[in-house]
């Protein structure tokens, strides 16, 4: 056939706008991922500079960070709270996953699904709603206790330790379920019944093939939990700082906001933090890949057995309704009963009797709200967006092509993972401040961060979704005549919708949640919602804040069932 | 009219040297020849047929269809494979779940080049979907066909592009037995009917003796042997084609010399001296083996004249195998046990005395200086 177009000479080949699109969102994934990094390493090396002494090369933060004592005392108090909160995180997810993929508690569909509504909870709001209930003075839980026994005992601090990781365990266990129940998912079911014909008791199953099996999914959520918790912010801001009570982030935190800010030595405590996740995401990779020699996925469609736990499934079904009651219901009732007054007051008939509405005229008509909420909106959108579109080209790179080096990039993209939200803005901070170009102080750096920090997101739901999709799919496109941007257009994207589409969701609610980097980039004209909650919680606005959280969680809830629903609707059928 | 000429490829690996899948690959396939690489997996055959598409950059060689080179290493041509205009069916059949079966079999003409009508389109369509009865399913989910009807969308969305070679790898091997028997029927119909040069890629011999014009049998990235199905069968030139391609005896012996009455080679075997084929050049005194299928080895009662320069042995019934429409025998011959296949009427007993006659035609000598090692 000789009209036939003559065979292409090779440099057109390289001009094909495949590897336009595919260097821009390397270029720019490295960008975002590597540049702020090294700038942080660079700063915990250069003394502060002012007016009259330029910066210079230093060891001074390290010295500082490491010869005083109290930097054990915050070694020892950040690695007692990760480890307690990923315990306490671990032990009731694991619980009620067992309970909600292997037993028949009543009602299980139910509280699978209200098992994921913490995830859209603010940390910040979770922690306010808990010192509602359980701070020495104004707790609920205390006075209650106090009234029915006459006392003026103090039954429950959550200014301690132990509260630390209770409210941060319990913020963390919808986490630990997921893990656990994906984890309990992939487990072949006949293991069990196996040792069940071999006449072993129900606990003695669970102990010896059950946990022994979900092993490597065990100590890879506990790692996990681990880093997770080290990385918090919100919790020992809110619960550590007032009583002294230090871990990395508040002194990171601290290091900001002395005076004179001192940002050699927050960055060299973030090293060191940096240091303890990095370890902690290492660890978790390799058990992960090793997990592979317990091959409890067959890939096998099987429906588990549930096992019969006769009368008591009650008790289950008690245990399911406590965690509802400790994780959803009692913090959103504080949150909107606290709403509803004029003044924060405690429960009781005379306060009963000034429920009004006055909080949320006071919020709608709040300075900052409307441009906060504005801002949160577009950026969480914007930055869901443009994650999950750059990370289905690094996703497709990475699994589709065989360009050398390429799990370089799958790498790079993941880098953000080890990063925690404080680091992270106080690396962004140091970069853009560095380069200039009105970045910073703009809302474009929280752009910027989000979209870094999302990014190990996006790649994971991207991940999930490309490698279920058959590489023949693209194959037979291309074998159609379909170049590589229609192929990608035509096939991928639409097959990637239903992933797409969820991780979307998910970022677009991180975003709106995000406390952490904001917390060091925003400035007058660029607060998000979470800041305006912080700033109130500074201001001791505390109606002003219930109200706000209660419409934040109110919209979020909308936001998630509505996404859900046209997902279901419009979305690509599941087979 | 492919050919394919000196064809090399390489996988790159995590550590040491990059792995080779085709080594030193040429064939030809005649226009609207249906051709077969054949082979057990990992022997190529399918890292060949993606050279041939384009979705894989052989390291060397050179691909010309119809006159024009889609790849050539030396001149450095690569024609991606959205321009070659080949239809391919994947093994999976790769049918897009977010289309209908219209959609999908309308793909190739919607993103191509050289625009053409809606209604064009339906016609063209319709007329290949009718092709592989599918046309009242136009408008249905694709992911709610049966397997038979998504694989034959397959075949339809590969045809409508009127391409110039119709790649086929592994088509037949996702369905159930029966519906692969209905498929290859269908499959051979269409081909002859349209005349499409066609390549097939399967790891099942009795397909590709039942489809193809020619067969190239594939082993560690090497051609070993071209033929027709029937010189493939009869005439194996290498023990690893005669014991991959159907049941065989193997029969270790030595080269005697030629047979002055028939011109055939002698070979003394444990079983006695055989009058045998073939292909290759034979000098007394050489190992060879020789191979015979068990349909080939005739089982009689008696010692009827061992006329036309027949070979006749003789041993005891050892075992036998009641298989319905025929029995395996497996007889002792002093002390190798050669299998036979024969009709279900002969019921000599176990430790029976029976009779063997092989065709010396059917019994091929195959040195065993094979350059490919056989399979174990």
């Amino acid at each position: 056939m000789s009209d036939l177009p003559q065979p292409a000479p090779p440099l057109a080949v390289k001009a094909d706008p495949k590897w336009f699109v595919m260097g821009g969102v390397v270029s720019i994934v490295a960008w975002l991922a590597l540049i702020p990094l090294a700038f942080l390493i660079y700063q915990s090396f250069r003394t502060p500079g002012t007016a009259r002494k330029p910066a210079v090369w230093t060891l001074g933060n390290y010295l500082e960070a490491y010869s005083s004592s109290d930097t054990l005392v915050l070694f020892a108090n950040s690695v007692e709270f990760a480890a307690g909160t990923a315990i306490l995180a671990l032990v009731i997810g694991t619980a009620l996953a067992w309970m909600t993929e292997r037993t028949n508690t009543p009602m299980k569909p139910l509280f699978y699904a209200l098992s994921i509504i913490p995830l859209i909870i603010p940390g910040i709001l979770f922690v306010v709603a808990w010192i509602f209930l359980a701070s020495p003075k104004i707790g609920i839980i205390n006075l209650v206790l106090q009234n029915l026994f006459g006392t003026e005992k103090v039954y429950v601090d959550i200014y301690s330790m132990a509260g630390m990781i209770w409210v941060d365990g319990l913020h963390y266990a919808p986490i630990a379920f997921l893990l656990m129940t994906a984890a309990f998912r992939a487990m072949d079911p006949s293991l069990e019944e196996s040792a069940m014909m071999s006449g072993a008791s129900m606990w003695g199953i669970f102990r010896r093939i059950t946990l022994k099996l979900a092993f490597p999914a065990v100590a890879a959520s506990f790692l996990i939990l681990f880093v997770r918790s080290i990385e918090s912010f919100e919790v020992p801001a809110l619960l550590g700082l007032p009583v002294g009570l230090h871990v990395f982030t508040s002194a990171i935190y601290n290091a900001i906001h002395s005076y004179p800010s001192n940002i050699g030595l927050a960055a060299a405590y973030a090293i060191t933090l940096l240091i303890i996740t990095m370890g902690g995401i290492y660890a978790q990779s390799r058990i992960t890949a090793q997990g592979g020699k317990y091959s409890t996925v067959t890939g096998k469609g099987f429906r588990p057995r549930t096992i019969d736990l006769g009368r008591w499934k009650y008790l289950t079904l008690g245990i399911f309704i406590v965690y509802a009651l400790l994780v959803v219901v009692l913090p959103f009732l504080v949150l909107l009963w606290s709403s509803l007054q004029k003044y924060y007051s405690v429960p009781s008939w005379e306060a009963l009797q000034n429920v009004s509405l006055a909080a949320y005229k006071t919020v709608i008509n709040y300075p900052s709200v409307g441009t906060a909420v504005w801002n949160s909106f577009i950026l969480s959108i914007g930055s869901a967006t443009v994650v999950m579109v750059l990370t289905a080209v690094v996703c497709w790179i990475v699994l589709r092509t065989k360009i050398r080096g390429r799990w370089v990039l799958d790498q790079i993209a993941s880098v953000p993972l080890v990063l925690p939200g404080l680091v992270m803005g106080l690396a962004i901070m140091v970069c853009y401040l560095a380069i200039g170009g009105g970045i910073y102080g703009s809302i474009w750096i929280l752009f910027i961060a989000y979209v870094t920090r999302f990014l190990p997101y996006g790649m994971r739901y991207n991940t999930t979704s490309m490698v279920q999709l058959h590489k023949e799919l693209e194959e037979s496109a291309a074998m159609s005549g379909a170049s590589w941007l229609t192929a990608f257009r035509k096939v991928v994207l639409p097959l990637l919708k239903p992933g797409l589409l969820a991780g979307w969701i998910y970022i677009v609610i991180v975003s709106v949640r995000e406390l952490s980097s904001s917390i060091l980039l925003y400035s007058p004209g660029t607060e998000v919602v979470s800041i305006i909650i912080w700033e109130m919680w500074q201001n001791g606005q505390y109606v002003e804040l219930s109200a706000f959280g209660v419409m934040l969680i109110a919209t979020l809830f909308i936001f998630v069932m509505t996404a859900q629903w046209v997902g279901k609707r419009f979305g690509v059928k599941e087979n | 009219m492919l050919t394919v000429k000196g064809l090399n490829t390489e996988y790159p690996s995590q550590k040491g040297p990059p792995v080779k899948a085709a080594q030193d690959v040429a064939f030809e396939v005649p226009a609207g020849k249906f051709f077969t690489l054949l082979g057990p997996s990992g022997c190529g055959k399918t890292t060949t047929l993606r050279s041939i598409a384009g979705l894989e950059r052989p390291v060397g060689g050179e691909i010309t269809v119809n006159g024009l080179t889609v790849f050539s290493a030396e001149k450095r041509i690569f024609i991606p494979p959205n321009q070659r205009n080949f239809g391919m069916v994947f093994q999976s059949y790769a049918i897009w779940p977010h289309m209908t079966v219209f959609a999908n079999a309308a793909f190739p003409l919607e993103v191509r080049k050289t625009k053409l009508s809606k209604s064009e389109i339906r016609e063209k369509v319709m007329r290949v979907l009718s092709a592989v009865a599918l046309d009242q399913y136009a408008e249905r989910e694709a992911t709610r066909l049966s397997g038979g009807q998504q694989q034959r969308l397959a075949l339809a969305r590969a045809l409508v592009m009127e391409p110039q070679l119709l790649l086929l790898d592994e088509p037949l091997s996702n369905l159930d037995a029966k519906l692969r028997d209905r498929m290859r029927f269908e499959l051979k119909r269409i081909q002859r009917d349209l005349g499409i040069t066609t390549i097939y890629v399967t790891h099942d011999q009795g397909e590709a003796l039942a489809l193809s014009h020619e067969i190239a049998v594939m082993n560690e990235g090497r051609i070993v042997q071209v033929g027709t199905p029937r010189e493939i069968y009869d005439h194996p030139r290498t023990k690893f084609v005669a014991d991959f391609i159907g049941t065989t005896n193997f029969i270790d012996g030595v080269a005697l010399g030629k047979d002055g009455a028939s011109g055939r080679w002698s070979v003394r075997t444990p079983i006695g001296d055989l009058l045998v084929h073939t292909d290759q050049a034979l000098t007394a005194d050489m190992r060879v083996t020789v191979s015979i299928r068990p349909e080939d080895v005739e089982l009689l009662e008696e010692p009827a004249a061992a006329a036309n320069g027949q070979n006749l042995v003789s041993g005891l019934v050892d075992q036998k195998v009641f298989l319905g429409d025929m029995v395996d025998f497996q007889i002792k011959i002093n002390d190798y046990t050669l299998l036979s296949r024969a009709h279900p009427s002969l019921r000599t007993p176990i430790g029976g005395k029976i009779y063997a006659r092989m065709n010396p035609e059917k019994c091929v000598a195959i040195p065993d200086t094979s350059p490919v090692r056989a399979a174990a």
